[in-house]
């Protein structure tokens, strides 16, 4: 067969796809070879060790990192199944519920967290609780996340719910199930691998807040971004290099699990 | 007629009525906690700053005053413009429009490229380029910040190499910057024109081929056109976060490369803040990004007008 030109081929486009993916993986990469480096300096190679794992387990800074991972995973938690919870509701109203008065409304409200740049939430929700006097860091961070997760949940519960048929439901309904019978037996287990990615994703998005954390934080609390960044600020030690690729390897563990329970709900389609 | 088809499906309506009720979580979350605290942030613009951080409620024009004019050490010079905070405000668009042009210019390949593949491997692909979207943006900066100091991993391999003596001076440039925006949000870039690609019907390319035009021209006057939604979203998804970035400038600019975020989040800060002047530059930025969103919308009724 005489080859035509290939129309979906352009000449250098594979050189640069492997160049974008070098340039996002390696200094990830680098930071994780690094972590492993048996030397007090970071710029020196000493050989393989696990020294600085230990640590970030043991070492002087570890009780404000596991303070801060308490922290972090207990919000990340909250705030992941608060967000999921209401954008599962969301989403039904806005897919399922026909038309109702500020749907339009609604839809731009849910996407907000998104338009609005993150230091502006930052500022804005810093001077809102110093407004009312609301000063507790743990439950100013956890509601500040609520908010931030909700567009993030949003997405794949929306996604993976356009994809289901009325007629499942309308079959309950005629065999006299109530709507919250149609939406508890047949909605949401239909909807459980858009609801478990949504979960996840926001979990990572709770977890990864650095900036508006910082802001509403408050003395006297941190999570782990923040206490990474403080550390930081006083130079890059080999133990942020080891906790840095420990939080690395939970974030690439969620978005995977995530990646598959999305696929396993398409295959069952 | 697509479209119609989805339009049916996405006005089902099993739970009539109850929308207001399931919405009503949404709507007071981000009301309570995002649209009020940001209609705050505009009162407070316009109060009197209290000195150890906080507000006086008396109404003043003093922030924004502040930003654009210069009165003097006394504030009773003839006003002439300030040019400090709007040469940060200048510093910033250009940064992150030079973001986004890179971003572009590495992002679109990709994302075609990975949209023309075929079977599994186009998952993997995609995969792939998403993990780094997902990874905690402090992170990907401080293993830059690490990459590219003075006695870091690409001087000493450059050094190796042989192709520099001296190590290159990165940290704390706008280069430094620069580079920390366009890793940060690359595959904010990557991810939309990806989505628009595969929609793009490969029918018309073979039109244009048949017809003679040359890859070139299929490209710019036939593909890009139709991807041209994909890629002002990933244009848009790249600039407004850069324009609003705090960790790169902060961590990879270091003092003398002041960006936006930097500027603001130094008003919050300890003691010496204003937190008036820190909520009106707020205001500012979110108009410029409300500016911008608003084109976008625009652009997207016109598409879906077509």
């Amino acid at each position: 067969m005489a080859r035509k030109l290939d129309i979906r081929r352009f000449p250098g486009f594979l050189p640069i796809t492997y160049l974008c993916l070098f340039l996002l993986y390696a200094p990830l990469i680098i930071v994780m070879v690094y972590s492993f480096n048996d030397s007090n300096s970071i710029t020196n190679w000493g050989g393989l060790s696990l020294r600085w794992y230990a640590e970030v387990f043991t070492g002087v800074e570890s009780a404000k990192f596991k303070a801060a991972t308490i922290n972090s995973m207990t919000i990340a938690v909250m705030a992941a199944i608060t967000s999921t919870t209401i954008a599962t509701l969301a989403a039904t109203a806005m897919l399922k519920a026909g038309r109702f008065r500020g749907k339009a409304i609604s839809f731009a409200l849910i996407n907000m967290p998104l338009m609005v740049p993150e230091i502006v939430t930052a500022v804005a929700t810093l001077i809102f609780f110093s407004a009312i006097g609301f000063t507790s860091g743990y439950l100013t961070i956890l509601l500040a996340h609520i908010v931030f997760c909700i567009p993030f949940a949003y997405l794949p519960i929306a996604a993976r719910m356009q994809g289901i048929e009325d007629t499942y439901e309308q079959a309950a309904l005629d065999l006299y199930a109530t709507r919250f019978q149609a939406f508890r037996l047949i909605l949401l287990p239909l909807m459980t691998p858009g609801i478990i990615s949504g979960f996840l994703l926001s979990f990572i998005i709770s977890l990864d807040d650095f900036i508006i954390t910082n802001f509403v934080k408050g003395a006297g609390i941190e999570t782990l971004p923040t206490a990474i960044f403080g550390s930081v600020k006083q130079g890059i030690k080999p133990n942020i290099m080891a906790i840095s690729t420990l939080l690395l390897l939970v974030s690439v563990i969620f978005v995977t699990l995530s990646y598959l329970v999305g696929r396993m709900g398409q295959n069952k389609k | 007629m697509a479209g119609l088809i989805k339009q049916s499906t996405s006005n089902t309506s099993t739970y009539a009525g109850l929308g207001p009720l399931l919405m009503l979580p949404s709507w007071l979350v981000v009301g309570f906690f995002l649209v009020l605290p940001v209609s705050m942030m505009l009162v407070y613009s316009f109060l009197t700053k209290e000195f150890r951080g906080g507000v006086i409620w008396e109404f003043s024009l003093a922030a924004y005053d502040q930003f654009f004019f210069d009165r003097g050490l006394f504030g009773d010079a003839p006003p002439v413009i300030e040019w400090t905070y709007i040469t940060i405000f200048w510093r910033s668009i250009w940064q992150a429009a030079l973001a986004t042009v890179f971003c572009l210019l590495i992002g679109f390949p990709t994302a075609w490229f990975i949209a023309t593949r075929t079977g599994p491997n186009k998952s993997i692909w995609l995969f792939l380029i998403t993990i780094p979207y997902w990874v905690n943006l402090l992170i990907r900066t401080i293993s830059m910040k690490f990459l590219i100091r003075d006695t870091g991993p690409l001087n000493e391999f450059l050094m190796w190499t042989g192709m520099i003596s001296d190590p290159i001076h990165m940290i704390n440039t706008n280069f430094a910057v620069q580079l920390g925006l366009f890793y940060s949000y690359l595959p904010f870039m990557v991810l939309p024109i990806y989505a628009s690609v595969e929609r793009y019907n490969f029918t018309f390319s073979e039109a244009a081929a048949d017809l003679y035009a040359s890859r070139w021209v299929t490209l710019t006057k036939v593909i890009l056109p139709f991807v041209k939604p994909g890629i002002i979203a990933g244009c848009i998804l790249v600039f407004v976060p850069s324009l609003g970035a705090f960790l790169a400038p902060d961590l990879l600019g270091g003092a003398k490369n002041f960006m936006i975020g930097s500027l603001i989040e130094e008003q919050f800060k300890g003691n010496a803040g204003n937190w008036p002047f820190g909520a009106a530059v707020s205001m500012i930025l979110l108009s410029m990004v409300l500016v911008v969103l608003t084109y976008y919308a625009r652009q997207q009724s016109k598409v879906e007008a077509r």
